[in-house]
């Protein structure tokens, strides 16, 4: 078995013109992974310019009105740029300085990675270029606004199904025609090896403060962590440091979109099966001949077909489990609490909301649940208002 | 000999690539004969995926044509068969790991040798990951290609030492497509490969022209061409059969002189 692996998952399914780019990343991950210096400047990025550590808050009104668990809610969504997904960007473009390159490019779905990416571009003086699906230009519009403010060119993507799949495939293309002083900034725990490993690791940060910060409220570990999942940073963030602590609960959420008995899911790993695609093996929604299926959800951010490598491993392992949670269930956790708590989640992060909503009820008054909030979803208002059937404007 | 080492024994080979059920497998099968006939020394025959990441934006669309026809790979199994009553050259399957991994490697590749294909070509699976595919193919006689890459270097030592067939060498930086000059050293990158091993090396990505046919040829064994004559297929169609063979037989005769 090759390197990279969770199990039989992960590895490096890429074209050999990629291939070189690949192992100079990982010697520099490797370096730069447990260089003091290079901790040091991170955290103090985490600190200065996101605004880290991001907030533990008791949601007591939510608490009481389902009736169980105490819910914490870890405030990824008030990071610099509104999401979880700059402790990735940051570490990266660190990275990236370090090896000398001057231009970066990423793939975004909701837009999230794209802003981030081109924030911190901003903020470092470096080029950047973001691919996004045409339809999810269209659906965050507003993001595209964002990154094109920030420097970034912004590149809509009109193949296959138009959405961040079809980024992803896009962006590893541009990414072989000039790789000598690019960097592709992958924005999930996804991809061939070192990206698994390594987003994982900066999304780790995560993951250590809920531990720290309810040890320090509660005296105690939580019983439920639980996440939105599409290729699964947030989650795999959060999750990391508890694996090794048997007791908590680790709950990713999957999207269903329209429910996982209809084509219209992107729910992987509770419909797709084991395959090899966009440089690892993982699970993917896929037909019987092997071609990646056209997903769907309402949430631009988890509209993929595919998972990232250690949340497979997790699952098969039985350490983690996966549930799917529906467009409409998310939509009614997103305006819950927002009425509830005050809190306008991600879209994403409903997911993970309504699952907390169908659980926490069950659970023992003594019990801690604690929901990453992924991100914000001021960028998430005119699509659900469509939803709703209301057309605002933006 | 395996049938494809005996190929390049012949002389400077040219490798035309086509997409099946593009435009339909009827057409396919027609352009393959035709093909052979205008001196087609090894083909390229090309399974669709859903997101083929090597591809430009030629082939990329000729991917999503064939499978809106709903061509599967079963049907492409069927199509060699019946076309190795009469086709005589080599031929090579070319898609993603996916496409083969989730039929079961083991019998795709094993239902490769029952029809008569020669080599399989997987541009996702670079030399690290070849232990997926290798023993396999190994076991049914069918010849893993390997790519080697402007960027690869000194992989290429290591890639050529484990080569099976013949040596894909991938012309320039990007993905497939037309490109207007090839500034890549590929006279180089064939040279490395030849220290290693004797092993017949072709030329692929960005060659359209004839003059770059013929450029190309001098520094390798082969030529290989798949977005300009996909554009033919798309072009003309169902109609598209003698156009690809007269595109061959230019191209066959630039690589030969």
């Amino acid at each position: 078995m090759s390197k990279g692996r969770f199990g039989i998952y992960g590895g490096q399914y890429i074209p050999e013109i990629l291939m070189n780019a690949m192992l100079e990343l990982e010697e520099a991950y490797k370096t730069y992974k447990n260089d003091p210096a290079f901790q040091q400047e991170m955290a103090q990025m985490f600190n200065e310019y996101t605004g880290r550590p991001s907030r533990l808050y008791y949601a007591e009104r939510m608490t009481k009105d389902l009736g169980g668990a105490k819910i914490y809610l870890k405030r990824e969504d008030l990071n610099h740029t509104g999401s979880h997904k700059i402790n990735n960007v940051i570490g990266q473009m660190l990275l990236a300085k370090r090896m000398g390159k001057t231009r970066v490019i990423a793939e975004t779905g909701a837009g999230q990675h794209g802003v981030a990416t081109a924030t911190v571009a901003a903020m470092m003086g470096m080029e950047c270029e973001i691919f996004m699906g045409e339809e999810d230009t269209r659906r965050q519009a507003l993001n595209v606004y964002r990154m094109r403010l920030l420097g970034a060119k912004v590149h809509p993507v009109s193949t296959g199904t138009a959405t961040l799949k079809d980024a992803v495939s896009e962006t590893f293309r541009v990414w072989t025609s000039r790789i000598e002083d690019t960097h592709y900034v992958l924005g999930s725990v996804m991809g061939p090896y070192p990206f698994p490993e390594m987003v994982r690791d900066f999304q780790s940060v995560i993951g250590k403060e809920i531990k720290a910060q309810v040890m320090e409220k509660e005296g105690r570990l939580p019983d439920v962590v639980m996440a939105c999942v599409g290729g699964g940073s947030n989650a795999m963030g959060a999750f990391y440091d508890f694996i090794p602590n048997q007791n908590v609960r680790l709950i990713g959420c999957e999207a269903a979109g329209r429910g996982i008995d209809t084509l219209e899911t992107a729910a992987t790993l509770n419909t797709g099966k084991t395959g090899i695609f966009h440089g690892m093996k993982s699970y993917f929604c896929q037909d019987e001949y092997g071609q990646i299926a056209p997903v769907y959800s309402i949430s631009a951010g988890l509209d993929y077909p595919g998972i990232g490598p250690e949340h497979a491993y997790l699952h098969d392992i039985g350490r983690a489990e996966y549930v799917a949670v529906t467009d409409d269930e998310a939509v009614k956790a997103f305006e819950y609490l927002s009425r509830m708590e005050g809190i306008i989640p991600a879209i994403e992060s409903a997911h993970a909301v309504a699952h907390a909503m169908k659980i926490a009820g069950e659970m023992g008054k003594e019990q801690i649940l604690v929901i990453n909030i992924s991100g914000r979803g001021d960028k998430d208002c005119a699509a659900i208002a469509r939803y709703r059937g209301e057309d605002i404007y933006e | 000999m395996s049938r494809i080492k005996k190929a390049f024994a012949k002389g400077k080979s040219f490798i035309p690539f086509i997409t099946c059920g593009d435009p339909d497998l009827e057409t396919t099968e027609q352009m393959v004969s035709a093909m052979e006939w205008a001196g087609a020394d090894l083909i390229e025959l090309g399974i669709p995926f859903s997101d083929p990441t090597a591809e430009g934006p030629v082939i990329q669309e000729a991917n999503i044509r064939a499978l809106k026809n709903k061509i599967t790979t079963d049907d492409i199994f069927r199509m060699v068969q019946s076309l190795r009553k009469t086709v005589k050259i080599p031929l090579a399957f070319m898609t993603y790991a996916n496409v083969v991994f989730s039929y079961g490697a083991e019998r795709f590749i094993s239902t490769c040798r029952d029809i008569g294909i020669d080599g399989l070509i997987l541009p996702d699976i670079p030399y690290e990951e070849r232990q997926d595919f290798e023993g396999l193919c190994r076991q049914y006689g069918v010849e893993l290609i390997s790519m080697v890459a402007p960027t690869s270097h000194e992989r290429i030592k290591t890639i050529a030492g484990d080569a099976e067939g013949f040596v894909y060498c991938v012309s320039s930086l990007g993905v497939t497509g037309p490109r207007a000059q090839i500034t890549t050293d590929v006279d180089k990158m064939v040279r490395l490969v030849k220290q290693v091993k004797e092993i017949p090396c072709a030329i692929g990505f960005g060659i359209s022209t004839s003059e770059q046919a013929r450029q190309m040829a001098q520094y390798a064994d082969g030529v290989i061409v798949g977005s300009a004559i996909v554009k033919i297929c798309a072009q003309y169609g169902r109609d598209c059969v003698p156009y690809v063979e007269q595109y061959v037989r230019e191209m066959k005769e630039a690589v030969s002189r």
